[in-house]
Parts: C-alpha cells; structure tokens; sequence
C-alpha cells in the first residue's frame, strides 16, 4: 500500500507545494507528521496502526496553497466538512485517501504493556500483532486489543471523496463501543459526578482543541479572549467542564469523530463521550454526519420552516 | 404569589424582545399572578440566544433555564426563530450527556399578546424546578488533588516520583 502511495504522490508532487503524510518518530511505538516538499523525502513516509494523526488539521493553516494531504477515512470527513463550511479551498487539496485499517490507541497500548512506552527497545508489526520488547522483555499484543475506540465504531474505513484512493476497499463493521454504553447507562446524577471527577484532572492546556481539525478560530477562540470573558483562569471541574461544553457546542453537526481530542489529552479525559452523544443527537434530528457529503451545509446553519423531528413544544 | 411555600428558587429566562417579552409585560398588566422566581434576561432574538448562554447559566448555578420567543413563522426578523429551534432542540437533546437534568431546561413560544399562556408557562415551568429541587453543581473549586499533584512537580528532580 505505502509503495503505491509513494508513486501517486511522486506523479503529483511537481504540481503542490508539499504533502503531508506520516513517518517514523522518536521510537518505533510513535509516528508523526511528515511534510513532503521533494521526492527525497518520500522514502521517509509510513503508512500502519501508528499513523493515528488527523493531518486535516492542518489544511485551514495553510488556506490558500496547493496541498495534498493523505487521510484514513475519519480524517476525509473533516477535509470534506472542512470544504463544506469555505474552511478550505477543495480545488487547492488533494486527496490521498487510504483504505484504513483502524490506528491503535496509545493509551490501551500503555496498559497492555509491562513497563512505560518510553522503555520499548523495539517493536515491529506482523499483519495485525505487534512484537515488542519493552524493558527487555518480549511481548506481543494483538492490533484489535489495542485498537482505537472510533476504529471500533468506525463506519467509513474507506477514504471518502478522494483524488487518489490507495488499498483495498473495507467493508465497514461498526460495533458498539464499550466505554460508551457503560458511560450511556448511567444515571443523570453519576454523568455530573463522572464529568465532575474526570474535569478536576483537567489541565486546560487546550491540546483537546488545538488539535481538533475544525476549531479554527486560533488567536479568537472565546475560551481565551477576555471580552468576552467567557470562562475564567480558575483550574476547577466546573471551568473546565465549561470550557469542554463551548467545544463540544461549537462543533454540534460539524465533529466528524475523528478523535483527536480525546487523542492528545495528556490525562487521558475521554472526550469522545461527549462527542458521540452531541453526534448522535444531531443524526438523530437532521439524519446528518458531518463530513460525509461533499456540498451538504451543516444542519444548524440552515432551517427548515416545518422541522420533520422537533415537536413544536405546546404547552 | 410562589408557586410553592419552599425557598425561592434561581430559574433564568431569556426572553426575546419582541413577543415573550411582551407576552410577559401583558400578564403583568393584566395583573396576573405569578411566581416570583424567574429573572428575566431580555435579548433581541431567539436567534440571539447561544446555546452556551443556557450551559452558563446552569453551570454557574441556575436552577432552570426557560427561552421563549416568537412563534415559528412569527419572528420579528422573520427567520431567527428557526435556527434558534434547531439550536435548542440540539442542546436540549444533548444535556443528557452532561450530567445536566434537561427538565432544567425548556424552551417555548410565546407571543405578544399571549398574557394568559405566559402565566401557564411560568406557573408550569416554575413548579416543575420546585419538584426538582436545587440544581447540584459542579465544584468552583480547584482540586486539592492538583495542588497535591502540582507541589512535588514544582520540586522538579527532588520529587518523590523520580526517586
């Protein structure tokens, strides 16, 4: 799969001024994002379960270049929900779309491991099982143990609306994520006690929404202007929770799941319940999913006069 | 009046100026009794009101939140309430999630001319927070587990964690 994708980019990259792909990081457990401006650097470029980066993020940076971009099938959704709200220019981007396989989750591979990511001294793939050796012992763990939650319930594995669609296609097989339904079962008073025992570790150091592709407001975010000051610098659960409701508002009918922000949370606050509650709300109502539809306007953008599922509350 | 013999309770209204608003003027001229625990935020248009407003309010301590404006088809600027309703609906849907009770939160239509169904709206809503009784809240407090956390961290390498 990485060998034809190098040769699609090779064909087009005379024509942009970079792609961005992934490639090895600091160790072999951790990819990161790799900015091809030259067929030099293609050797360097890694496809696989590491590669867990949205790199859509950085399409609104650079508006207005030619860009081409390699994308898992979560990650188009938010190249075409960006294109959809004239976040970027769809005509200056190209797609590489891959045909994914799910990424695994980091945290789940810290708890299937013996001793701390740091101390793995190598590690290499074979099909869907990894061999490691971590603190000098041999471990193997499975890819489907360590799989990311949103692969779990992923529904479009395939790269939607690409320029170039690398791999064979994947029949999608969404299944219930466990953290969710236990989360979804529980009584209204446990919810608030939950979200107020997860907040209180929050740091608010706003990885959550630096890495989120469809926060784009940067340097205008009301989370940290003073006028309006809309959320105070106290560091307290009912701040923080505050600060998680403007994100997760500010992205209802537009967060295409992808996971990002439950991803870079450095202590591991599961925002994703948050994020497929508010999802499944406005499918529920609009029987919309963002980024799935290219020139499809989010659904609390636009009205409709009789609305099919709001009752008109009488009282 | 009150609609119970209970303490007052704190419920936040955001009306729009241009019906709910007048609504409520109108059963106040008519003389019609009331509870007494709504504040009244008076704002241009239901299309003016953020959904965050709501979460705000609750958050910092609001017992309910009742939004009113025009009817569908009725708005003074002939299309806010339409994409206020989606707004609404979205969050009321949502709050779930949140630990918040929804039956906090409601939201209505009311008109100019309505003095007698804005009674009914607020005598209803209003008991129905009593039932509900005083909204828990979230700490406003810092953590003293992050002040625990954040004095060793302060000490860098004599920390007891990197012994």
């Amino acid at each position: 799969m990485v060998e034809a994708l190098k040769t699609a980019i090779a064909e087009r990259l005379a024509d942009l001024e970079m792609v961005i792909g992934w490639e090895m990081g600091f160790d072999a457990l951790h990819a990161t994002p790799l900015f091809i401006r030259e067929e030099g650097d293609l050797h360097r470029l890694t496809l696989g379960p590491l590669a867990v980066h949205n790199l859509a993020t950085y399409l609104p940076g650079l508006k207005g270049k030619k860009v081409g971009v390699v994308v898992k099938g979560c990650d188009s959704r938010s190249v075409i929900q960006l294109a959809n709200e004239g976040l970027i220019k769809r005509e200056d981007i190209t797609v590489f779309g891959l045909c994914c396989d799910g990424v695994i989750s980091h945290r789940k591979l810290r708890e299937a491991l013996p001793a701390d990511l740091g101390f793995v001294e190598q590690a290499t793939w074979h099909s869907d099982r990894l061999q490691a050796v971590v603190a000098g012992h041999a471990v193997e763990v499975r890819l489907q143990d360590i799989l990311a939650d949103k692969c779990i319930s992923c529904r479009y594995p395939n790269a939607l609306a690409a320029d170039v669609l690398v791999g064979a296609a994947r029949t999608p097989a969404p299944q219930p994520v466990p953290c969710q339904d236990a989360f979804d079962a529980l009584p209204q008073a446990e919810k608030l006690a939950f979200w107020e025992a997860t907040m209180a570790r929050c740091i608010r150091c706003y990885a959550c929404r630096n890495a989120c592709p469809l926060c784009v407001c940067r340097d205008h975010c009301i989370a940290t202007t003073r006028d309006p000051l809309w959320l105070g610098q106290e560091n307290s659960p009912a701040e923080n929770f505050m600060f998680q409701m403007i994100h997760v508002l500010h992205l209802a009918g537009r967060c295409t799941e992808c996971g990002e922000c439950e991803r870079s949370c450095p202590v591991d606050i599961p925002l994703l319940l948050l994020r497929r509650s508010m999802n499944r709300v406005t499918e529920e109502l609009f029987d919309y999913q963002a980024g799935t539809t290219p020139g499809q306007t989010p659904p609390l953008l636009t009205f409709q006069v009789e609305e099919a599922r709001i009752n008109e509350r009488g009282w | 009046m009150s609609a119970s013999d209970s303490r007052e309770l704190r419920i936040v209204g955001f009306l729009c100026n241009w019906c709910s608003y007048g609504g409520a003027d109108t059963a106040g001229v008519a003389r019609f009794a009331q509870p007494t625990d709504l504040r009244i935020i008076r704002v241009p248009c239901s299309g003016r009101i953020d959904p965050l407003f709501i979460v705000r309010a609750l958050v910092n301590g609001a017992d309910g939140v009742l939004v009113s404006g025009c009817h569908p088809r009725d708005c003074h600027y002939a299309e806010g309430n339409f994409y206020a309703r989606r707004r609404l609906e979205t969050l009321k849907r949502f709050l779930d999630a949140t630990g918040i009770d929804p039956a906090r939160f409601e939201y209505t239509w009311v008109s100019a001319s309505e003095g007698q169904r804005w009674q009914h709206v607020v005598t209803e809503f209003t008991r129905r927070i009593h039932a509900l009784g005083p909204a828990p809240l979230l700490r406003h407090v810092s953590d003293g587990a992050w002040f625990d956390a954040a004095a060793p961290a302060a000490a860098g390498p004599a920390c007891p964690c990197h012994g």
